[in-house]
């Protein structure tokens, strides 16, 4: 195994053109966001096809039996494992898990997809839940990181 | 032969087929949304396809990071409800359509649109809550069913221009089909959501607005929006909509716009729904 600039594990048997994957893209600067493309379905393989398991319901029981020993069936780094089990929500999509894949480890918690999104925004359920009903989040003030850098450097 | 008769624009929002399912679309919570779906139904039922060919995204079910295929037509004669990490829907199998769907791969691939063809798979929430939308609870569903599974999960999906063309092309495919069915081809997914990460709830119903007048008037205009856009301006899983365009570019340049209804919110996104038809 070796390190990329990104800090994530990569195998080695892969060639990593940083040159490509670390090149900038129109879509960074949206905030609050991983946009899911190659460099992190790379990174997140492993944590994604863990999370996928969770279709069947006897992995399901499995997991709640035996979260570590589930865990280890799967090639997680450190920090993805840690994540999981910390249920380090933005953590899990920093390190490539993909949204639709972490829910199933959410769902197989018992968690719908607005609580798992209220944890990822860090407010209660119910204020997640007044948001969406008052007409969701803006999009005024979300739209670049850039723009909310003048807000903020204002403030 | 066959003839392709309109289109149905449908988020496919998996609470809604849990409210379905669960019998609590009557609550405080359901009842607003619920109650713009008779018309759409009532148009369904009045039209009775033979055939759906519907344009939707699998969500980590039938296909995994092991696989993405852009673009995979289901060429089964059934499909089982997927169980998506908490048991499958309780509705009734989905049954394709064979013979249409073996056409349209012959007709699209010599077109130049590399379909990937799928015997076996199971179908999830992204194909049948657009079906519980449109015909709620019955105990078998009125039509045959082709799927069209689209790629919008890993990025990059295919551009709204190419999927405006694989619309059109469809059309031709269908019009050569020999057959007297009549076919309805669903666009799904949207609109404007983002369900992941810190801007988690994101809603642009301008924005949404705007894209559907776009999509019914001027398909081409719609065509050229650019994926930083959409996820930008519609959020992460509002680029979704692409899927609309495969929809909108198998009906006439000028269609009839039947039905308009759109609900905020139906869990974390925009809810649209849009029925049009060819003038014939």
């Amino acid at each position: 195994m070796t390190r990329s600039s990104t800090g994530f594990s990569v195998s080695s048997t892969l060639t990593y053109d940083d040159s490509v994957t670390e090149r900038t893209r129109d879509y960074d600067d949206i905030p609050g966001t991983f946009v899911f493309d190659g460099k992190r379905s790379r990174a997140g393989y492993a944590l994604n096809s863990m999370c996928m398991s969770l279709n069947q319901p006897e992995n399901r029981e499995a997991l709640r039996a035996d979260e570590e020993g589930y865990l280890d069936r799967y090639d997680l780094t450190p920090a993805q494992r840690d994540a999981v089990l910390q249920r380090d929500w933005i953590r899990l999509l920093e390190l490539g898990g993909n949204i639709y894949y972490t829910f199933k480890l959410a769902a197989c918690d018992g968690m719908t997809f607005q609580q798992l999104a209220a944890q990822q925004t860090g407010v209660s359920e119910q204020e997640y839940v007044d948001m969406m009903l008052a007409g969701g989040r803006s999009i005024e003030g979300n739209r670049s990181r850039a723009s909310q850098q003048v807000g903020t450097d204002h403030g | 032969m066959a003839e392709l008769v309109a289109g149905v624009g449908t988020s496919h929002i998996p609470a809604v087929g849990v409210a379905i399912d669960k019998g609590t679309s009557g609550n405080d919570y359901w009842a607003p949304y619920f109650a713009k779906l008779p018309p759409a139904r009532a148009w369904m039922a009045a039209t009775k396809p033979d055939v759906a060919i519907i344009v939707y995204n699998d969500h980590a079910c039938a296909f995994s990071l092991d696989m993405v295929p852009t673009f995979a037509l289901g060429v089964a004669d059934r499909y089982e409800i997927a169980d998506e990490g908490f048991g499958p829907r309780p509705i009734p199998a989905v049954i394709g359509h064979a013979d249409l769907a073996w056409h349209l791969a012959e007709s699209l691939i010599l077109e130049e649109f590399d379909m990937t063809l799928v015997k076996s798979m199971t179908v999830d929430h992204g194909l049948t809550v657009p079906l519980s939308v449109m015909c709620g609870q019955p105990d078998a569903w009125p039509c045959r069913v082709v799927p069209l599974a689209v790629n919008v999960v890993q990025y990059p999906p295919p551009t709204g221009k190419r999927c405006l063309r694989l619309g059109q092309a469809i059309r031709r495919a269908v019009a050569s089909f020999p057959s007297d069915e009549r076919v309805v081809i669903f666009g799904t997914g949207g609109m404007s959501h983002q369900l992941q990460a810190q801007r988690a709830g994101l809603i642009n119903t301008a924005w949404d607005a705007r894209f559907l007048d776009l999509l019914v008037n001027d398909p081409e205009a719609a065509a050229r929006i650019a994926h930083i856009e959409y996820l930008r301006e519609a959020g992460s899983e509002g680029i979704e909509l692409v899927m609309w365009l495969i929809m909108r570019g198998a009906l006439d340049q000028h269609v009839n716009e039947i039905y308009r209804a759109t609900h905020v919110p139906t869990s974390n996104t925009h809810n649209g729904l849009l029925v049009l038809e060819n003038r014939g």
